[in-house]
C-alpha cells in the first residue's frame, strides 16, 4: 500500500512539474508560439499509451502461454490506461490542430491509424463484458487482442503509404528534424512522466480488477453452497 | 499430410451443407445487391467522381456483407454441437480453421462474382477488359477478410450479443484490407488504368501475417 502512495505521488509530481516545464522552461516555438507547447502533453500520452497496449499485448500472449490470472488482469488494466491516454492524444490533437492547421480533423495517417487503435480497443474491452465465464473470457479476449496488436503496424502502413501526403515526423524522422535541445529535455521529461503516471494508474488498475476476481470468486463459492 | 486430407474432408463438409440449402449465399448476394442500390441514392453515381469512390463503396458492402457471412460460421457447430466431435476428429485444430476459411473464401468470391455485373451496370463502368487481375485483387481480398473473419466469427460464437459482436470486432481489424483494395482497385478501374502491384503484395502480406497469427493461436480460440 505505502509503495502505491509513494508511486502515485511520485506521479503527480512528475505530471505538474513536466506541465511547469512544458510553459516556462522550453523554449517558444517561432512559428506556431505558446500552440506548440501543448506537443509535450499530446506525444508524451502517445508514447505513454503505446507503450500501454505493448503491455496488453506481453500480457496477452503471457495469459495465452501460462494461463495465470495476474496476467488478464495486467492485460484488461493496460488496455484501459492505453485508452484512456489515446483519448487524450486524441482530444489534444484537435486543440492544436484547429488553430495550426485550420480544421479539427484530418485523415492523416497517423490520425486515422490512433483513431483505429483505439476503436480496436474499445471492442477489446467491449468483448470483455459480453463474456461471462472468467476463464474464456481471459482466453478469448487476450486472443483477441493479439489479433489487435498484429494489426495496429498494418492500419499503419496502409494508411501511410496509401492515403496520405503528409509532413516526415518531426522526432526520429531523418536528417532535417529534431528538436532544440531544452525543447528535447523538456520533451522527455514529460515521456517520462506520462509513463509513471501510466505506470501508477496500471498498478491501481491491476489491484482492482483482482480485487474484484476475489470477489467475484467468493460469490460463486457463496452461491455454490 | 494429415492437415491437407483432414482439411479437404471438412472442406467437402462445409461446401455440401452450404450447397444443400444455398442459404447462405443467396442472401448475401441479394444484401450485397441492396447496398449498392441504397449506395446510389446515397451519392449520385452518374458523376465522374463515382468512377472514384465506386469501387470502395463495393469493397465496403463485400465487408458489411462478409460480417453477415460469418456469423453462422461456428454458429451452425455449436447449435448442432458438432464442435467437439469435429475437435476431436481431426489430428491438428488447424484444419477445422483451414476448412472454413477455403470456404468462406469460395462463398465470398462467388457472390462478388455475381454482384460484378451489376456493380458495372450501375455504376457505369467497363470491367470486361480488366476482369483477371480484378479477380485477383477480389481474391487477395476476399482472403484476408475470411481469415479475419474465421478467426473473429470463433471469438464472437462464444459471446452474448454474438451478432453485434462480430462487426464491432472484424471490421476495425479489417481497416487494411478496406483502405487498400479500395484503392487498387479504383486505380484498376480508372480511365487510366493502373495496376497497383504493391497494393496487391500488400494485400498478400495480410493474408499471410493473419494465417499465420491463426496458425499459431487457432487452436485456443476452440478450447472448451
Amino acid at each position: 500500500m505505502g509503495k502505491r502512495i509513494v508511486l502515485g505521488a511520485v506521479a503527480i509530481l512528475l505530471v505538474i512539474a513536466a506541465a511547469y516545464a512544458s510553459f516556462y522552461v522550453a523554449p517558444e516555438e517561432r512559428t506556431m508560439g505558446v500552440l506548440q507547447r501543448i506537443f509535450y502533453f499530446h506525444v508524451a500520452s502517445a508514447w505513454a499509451g503505446m507503450d500501454a497496449f505493448l503491455l496488453c499485448f506481453i500480457a496477452n500472449l503471457l495469459y495465452v502461454w501460462k494461463r495465470d490470472q495476474k496476467y488478464d488482469w495486467l492485460g484488461v488494466s493496460s488496455a484501459e490506461v492505453g485508452l484512456v491516454l489515446t483519448t487524450v492524444v486524441l482530444i489534444t490533437g484537435p486543440i492544436w490542430a484547429k488553430p495550426a492547421w485550420g480544421i479539427y480533423w484530418t485523415w492523416d495517417a497517423r490520425l486515422t491509424s490512433t483513431f483505429v487503435l483505439w476503436l480496436l480497443y474499445v471492442s477489446y474491452l467491449l468483448l470483455r463484458t459480453l463474456i461471462e465465464e472468467p476463464e474464456r473470457r481471459a482466453l478469448l479476449s487476450a486472443l483477441f487482442g493479439i489479433f489487435a496488436f498484429i494489426d495496429v503496424p498494418l492500419v499503419f502502413f496502409s494508411i501511410r503509404w496509401w492515403r496520405t501526403q503528409h509532413p516526415a515526423p518531426v522526432i526520429m524522422g531523418g536528417p532535417g528534424s529534431g528538436l532544440d535541445p531544452t525543447m528535447n529535455k523538456v520533451f522527455l521529461f514529460s515521456v517520462l512522466a506520462m509513463h509513471v503516471l501510466a505506470a501508477f494508474l496500471i498498478v491501481e488498475r491491476y489491484m482492482l480488477e483482482k480485487m474484484r476476481s476475489e470477489v467475484d470468486t467468493l460469490r460463486r463459492e457463496a452461491e455454490a453452497q | 499430410m494429415s492437415l491437407l486430407s483432414n482439411t479437404a474432408i471438412l472442406l467437402d463438409k462445409e461446401l455440401r451443407t452450404e450447397f444443400r440449402s444455398r442459404e447462405l449465399l443467396t442472401t448475401t448476394a441479394v444484401f450485397i445487391l441492396i447496398v449498392l442500390v441504397l449506395f446510389s441514392f446515397a451519392i449520385n453515381p452518374g458523376t465522374e467522381e463515382a468512377r472514384q469512390f465506386a469501387p470502395g463503396l463495393l469493397w465496403l458492402a463485400i465487408l458489411f456483407a462478409s460480417s453477415l457471412m460469418f456469423q453462422s460460421c461456428f454458429l451452425r457447430e455449436q447449435t448442432n454441437d458438432t464442435l467437439s466431435s469435429l475437435r476431436l476428429a481431426v489430428s491438428d485444430p488447424f484444419a477445422i480453421f483451414l476448412a472454413k476459411l477455403i470456404a468462406n473464401t469460395l462463398f465470398l468470391l462467388l457472390t462478388e462474382l455475381m454482384m460484378l455485373p451489376f456493380f458495372a451496370i450501375f455504376y457505369n463502368i467497363p470491367l470486361w477488359s480488366k476482369l483477371p487481375v480484378l479477380i485477383l485483387v477480389l481474391f487477395v481480398g476476399s482472403l484476408g477478410i475470411s481469415i479475419a473473419g474465421t478467426a473473429i466469427s470463433a471469438i464472437s460464437a462464444q459471446a452474448r450479443m454474438r451478432e453485434l459482436l462480430l462487426p464491432l470486432l472484424l471490421l476495425p481489424l479489417l481497416t487494411p484490407v478496406l483502405v487498400v483494395s479500395s484503392l487498387v482497385t479504383a486505380s484498376l478501374l480508372d480511365r487510366e488504368p493502373i495496376v497497383q502491384w504493391k497494393g496487391i503484395g500488400f494485400l498478400a502480406v495480410f493474408d499471410l501475417i493473419f494465417l499465420t497469427a491463426l496458425w499459431l493461436f487457432g487452436e485456443y480460440l476452440l478450447e472448451e
